[in-house]
């Protein structure tokens, strides 16, 4: 016994030891590609054509709004502007519809806490929900209490039976 | 013919109303054994007929609009606002469900025919069909009510006299952009899935109302719950293909809320055709399926509601009006119902088994459930947000791409990762020992993709940051190759028995494995076309895109192609005017194939539309827009896009297709062969062996 778990937690350390080696590889690779703030920030912008689209993926020719925006925002690059300064200044200019998502601060805050709280919760009590049932067996809870697997009403068992039976092809 | 449609509608309306109140009458009557003055069978069986009857009704109506149509009665007024006398004939078809009202007639059309199909086969359950029948009534009585009274597909123009007022002689046109191919097959196949799904909600209410074993309404569901989640996958793809073949921005999916509507059911759906499984084989989660079920034709309805009430805006939400108080009073009741059935029969939905173990493959159905409706979850969440932004805050914001990508893909991806966990587990419960002979091919295969991608290139991280697309990617290929060789190993497991028990080779032995079991290895074909299409969807984090103005001769290169503009054309017919580029793709020197990317202007709409060219290879598509003309140099402007894996989509939902169809044909039947066996002298029969204790 002793010895399986000492083999299964061999097992597991070296999946962690392999699993931490790559994410070393990924950090240490890939610090070389050049970069463009403006397409970045352009898709986490909306086009105000009213096209709904993303500003960095508009595809109006003569749209009225995207070159102005994308210019712009360019000219808020090159004055050295931080990412969430020129997020407000468009906000300040267009309004927060023009964000194409809510923003980590206020109310907005809920948006992306909401999806993570129902997961967690839901996983949460799933696992709970198992572990109670696991860990008593139902096989002993049935013999504990007295109940019938099925149904404690043999009427109403037969009457399941029955039905059962004459739908059976 | 208006008068003609409109009646009809109203006789269906009468029908349903009736096939709806006798029914129910009826079965009332027979669950209570109250005498009455007639039999409660011969009662119900009018009702089925009524349902019939109502079919042929509504039928007649559908003909009456698309007849409108072919003879451009434009005094109809919807006929009007949708066609025109040179619309191609395929786009006079798709007419029909291009606005409001006609959408509103196919959905009660194809209810209409569900319903007949239904009341055709009743003899399989009588009672349950009764029940399944009625409830299907009660639906068609909404729709035909709305049809009637809120949005009449045969208004004529208003103040129009017959013979007085004259007709228009031309129409406005159908939308430009519901000019494509896929439009005459996209919205049919869409409406036959979020309409199909009434039918097992039906038999799930009725079989809860009647107290009938849930095993066996789930069994005589099953076949209509696979070809409705079928259809509905096919109408989910067909509308991305249509997004990108036609709007010309590269991609295929934009979190718009007509999308996402089509997504949750789908959703819901799935983790109903996985649940149920528990329940037929362990009598599990029965009231977790009544629930999905309900939900899933609650998320139909919600859809429509979000998308044809102008509740959230929408790129291509083509047909809106002010119906959405119908659509709110009808879910309120429907939910009514629901709940009450629910709390007064909440007894007969006791499960009968409970999971031993936290690792075993009945929980892992329930995790890929609650990973499902947590990815249902987040997309009704962002679909309603800027609604409940705007009522807390007094502001609307935008939910869009990025907040999707940042929290439904990582679901996604979990998701695919129970894909390929689950079969691994057995049921009941596993041991450490079971896992590690399961799981180390997939791991092995986890890793080596991961090492792959980062040699051939691919960078989770820049400039010191996490670079969200490719992680992802890299993410997406590693579960998929862990998947794909998890389902590989169970198919290989398996035909390695038959072929060492038959002598057959190893895939004649998988065909007849697949065979023996169509719907567990039709589901693990189903996996793998999931696997592909999520191949596909990771290529996206490497997308390229060019625009350039291009006069003659000029040149744009994206990846390994060069574009050359040879020429351009142009051609009209009665329907529209076009420009097109004729465009040379060239690798190195050597010319490949030729590219004739089109731009359309529709003279009854006014409106211009582009026609994407596009090329599509294993490895990516080059996808190339014309955009239009630059007004101040009056050159073309071309937008190209390279769009890695993006074929893999399309060819993972003809897996998908074709495993679903396995998972429908019937299991083979076991082999039997009479043994002969010597007879000898039985010996006396001891005591012990003649019975008794």
């Amino acid at each position: 016994m002793v010895l399986r778990r000492l083999r299964a937690f061999k097992f597991w350390k070296r999946a962690v030891e392999a699993s931490a080696l790559v994410v070393v590889i990924c950090l240490s690779m890939g610090a070389d590609t050049p970069s463009s703030r403006q397409n970045t920030l352009s898709h986490q912008l909306m086009c105000q054509c009213g096209c709904a689209q993303l500003l960095g993926e508009c595809d109006h020719v003569g749209c009225p709004d995207r070159d102005k925006e994308l210019s712009e925002l360019m000219t808020d690059i090159a004055a050295n502007m931080t990412d969430e300064q020129v997020m407000d200044e468009f906000v300040a200019k267009y309004g927060a519809t023009v964000l194409a998502a809510p923003t980590m601060k206020g109310f907005d805050l809920v948006a992306w806490v909401a999806p993570f709280a129902v997961f967690a919760a839901a996983l949460l009590g799933t696992i709970l929900l198992i572990r109670r049932w696991g860990g008593l067996g139902f096989e002993r809870r049935a013999h504990a209490t007295g109940t019938v697997a099925q149904t404690a009403d043999p009427a109403e068992q037969e009457r399941l039976d029955r039905v059962r039976r004459e739908t059976d092809a | 013919m208006a008068t003609f449609g409109s009646f009809c509608l109203l006789i269906a309306l009468v029908l349903a109303a009736y096939n709806l109140l006798a029914g129910a009458v009826a079965l009332r009557l027979i669950a209570t054994g109250q005498p009455a003055r007639i039999s409660p069978e011969r009662l119900a069986d009018t009702a089925r007929r009524a349902g019939i009857a109502g079919f042929v009704a509504v039928t007649g109506a559908a003909f009456a609009l698309i007849y409108s149509v072919f003879t451009n009665d434009f005094s109809i007024t919807y006929i009007l606002e949708h066609s025109n006398r040179a619309l191609p004939i395929p786009y006079k078809f798709a007419a029909l469900w291009s606005g409001q009202e006609g959408s509103l007639l196919l959905w009660a059309w194809l209810l209409g025919t569900y319903g007949f199909v239904l009341r055709l086969t009743h003899k399989t359950d009588v009672k349950l069909y009764s029940y399944a029948g009625t409830i299907l009534a009660g639906v068609q009585v909404f729709f035909l009510s709305v049809l009637v009274f809120a949005a009449p597909p045969f208004a004529l123009l208003p103040g129009y006299v017959a013979g007085v007022t004259p007709v228009p002689a031309d129409g406005n046109g159908l939308n430009p952009l519901l000019q494509y191919p896929e439009m005459v097959i996209h919205p049919p196949m869409l409406y036959l899935g979020y309409v199909g799904f009434s039918v097992p909600f039906a038999f799930a209410l009725g079989a809860l109302m009647m107290r009938y074993p849930g095993e066996k309404w789930i069994r005589i569901t099953r076949i209509w719950t696979m070809v409705t989640w079928l259809f509905l996958t096919c109408g989910i793809f067909l509308g991305m293909h249509w997004a990108y073949a036609v709007l010309g921005w590269g991609g295929y999916w934009g979190w718009d809320p007509v999308e996402n509507a089509s997504f949750m059911p789908w959703l819901t759906g799935t983790a109903f055709l996985h649940s149920v499984m528990m329940q037929e084989r362990k009598g599990m989660m029965k009231s977790w399926n009544v629930w999905l079920i309900f939900s899933t034709f609650l998320l139909t309805m919600l859809g429509t509601l979000l998308t044809r009430a102008g509740l959230v805006s929408s790129v291509h939400a083509f047909a809106q009006s002010s119906i959405g108080t119908w659509f709110i009073v009808f879910m309120g009741i429907v939910l009514g119902i629901c709940i009450f059935t629910y709390i007064l029969q909440r007894g007969h939905l006791k499960t009968e088994h409970h999971m031993e173990s936290l690792v075993s493959r009945e929980s892992s159905f329930l995790f890929n459930n609650l990973v499902l409706l947590t990815a249902c979850f987040v997309i009704l969440w962002g679909t309603l947000f800027p609604i409940i932004s705007e009522y807390v805050q007094g502001t609307k914001v935008t939910v869009g791409a990025p907040f999707y990508n940042r929290v439904a893909v990582p679901i996604g991806l979990f998701l695919v990762f129970l894909t390929g966990v689950g079969p691994l587990l057995p049921w009941r419960s596993s041991s450490f020992k079971a896992i590690k002979r399961n799981f180390v091919l997939p791991i092995i295969a986890l890793w080596v993709t991961v090492i792959v991608c980062l040699a051939v290139g691919v960078r989770p991280w820049k400039d010191g940051a996490l670079d969200t697309g490719s992680f992802y990617a890299v993410v997406a290929f590693s579960v998929a190759a862990a998947v794909l060789t998890a389902i590989t190993a169970e198919f290989l497991r398996g035909a390695g028995v038959i072929s060492r028990q038959t002598g057959r080779n190893l895939l004649s032995a998988t065909w007849l494995l697949t065979r023996r079991n169509t719907r567990r290895y039709g589901g693990y074909i189903i996996h793998i076309g999931v696997v592909v299409v999520v191949i596909g969807l990771a290529g996206s984090a490497f997308n390229r895109s060019t625009e350039s103005e291009m006069g003659l001769h000029s040149q744009m290169s994206i990846g390994p192609y060069t574009l050359v503009c040879t020429g351009f054309t142009q051609d009209s017919n009665s329907n529209y005017n076009s420009d097109y580029a004729v465009l040379d793709v060239q690798q190195g020197d050597k010319k490949v194939f030729q590219m004739t990317p089109e731009r359309r202007f529709y003279l009854a709409s006014g409106q211009p539309q582009t026609m994407v060219a596009i090329h599509s290879v294993p490895e990516w598509d080059l996808y190339v827009v014309y955009e239009g003309t630059n007004p101040d140099t009056g050159q073309p402007i071309i937008k190209a896009f390279l769009n890695p894996l993006v074929g893999w989509i399309w060819f993972g939902l003809v897996i998908i297709v074709f495993g679903t169809f396995i998972a429908l044909v019937p299991n083979l039947s076991p082999a039997t062969a009479v043994v002969r066996v010597p007879v000898t002298k039985a010996p006396p029969m001891t005591p012990a062996l003649k019975g008794g204790d």
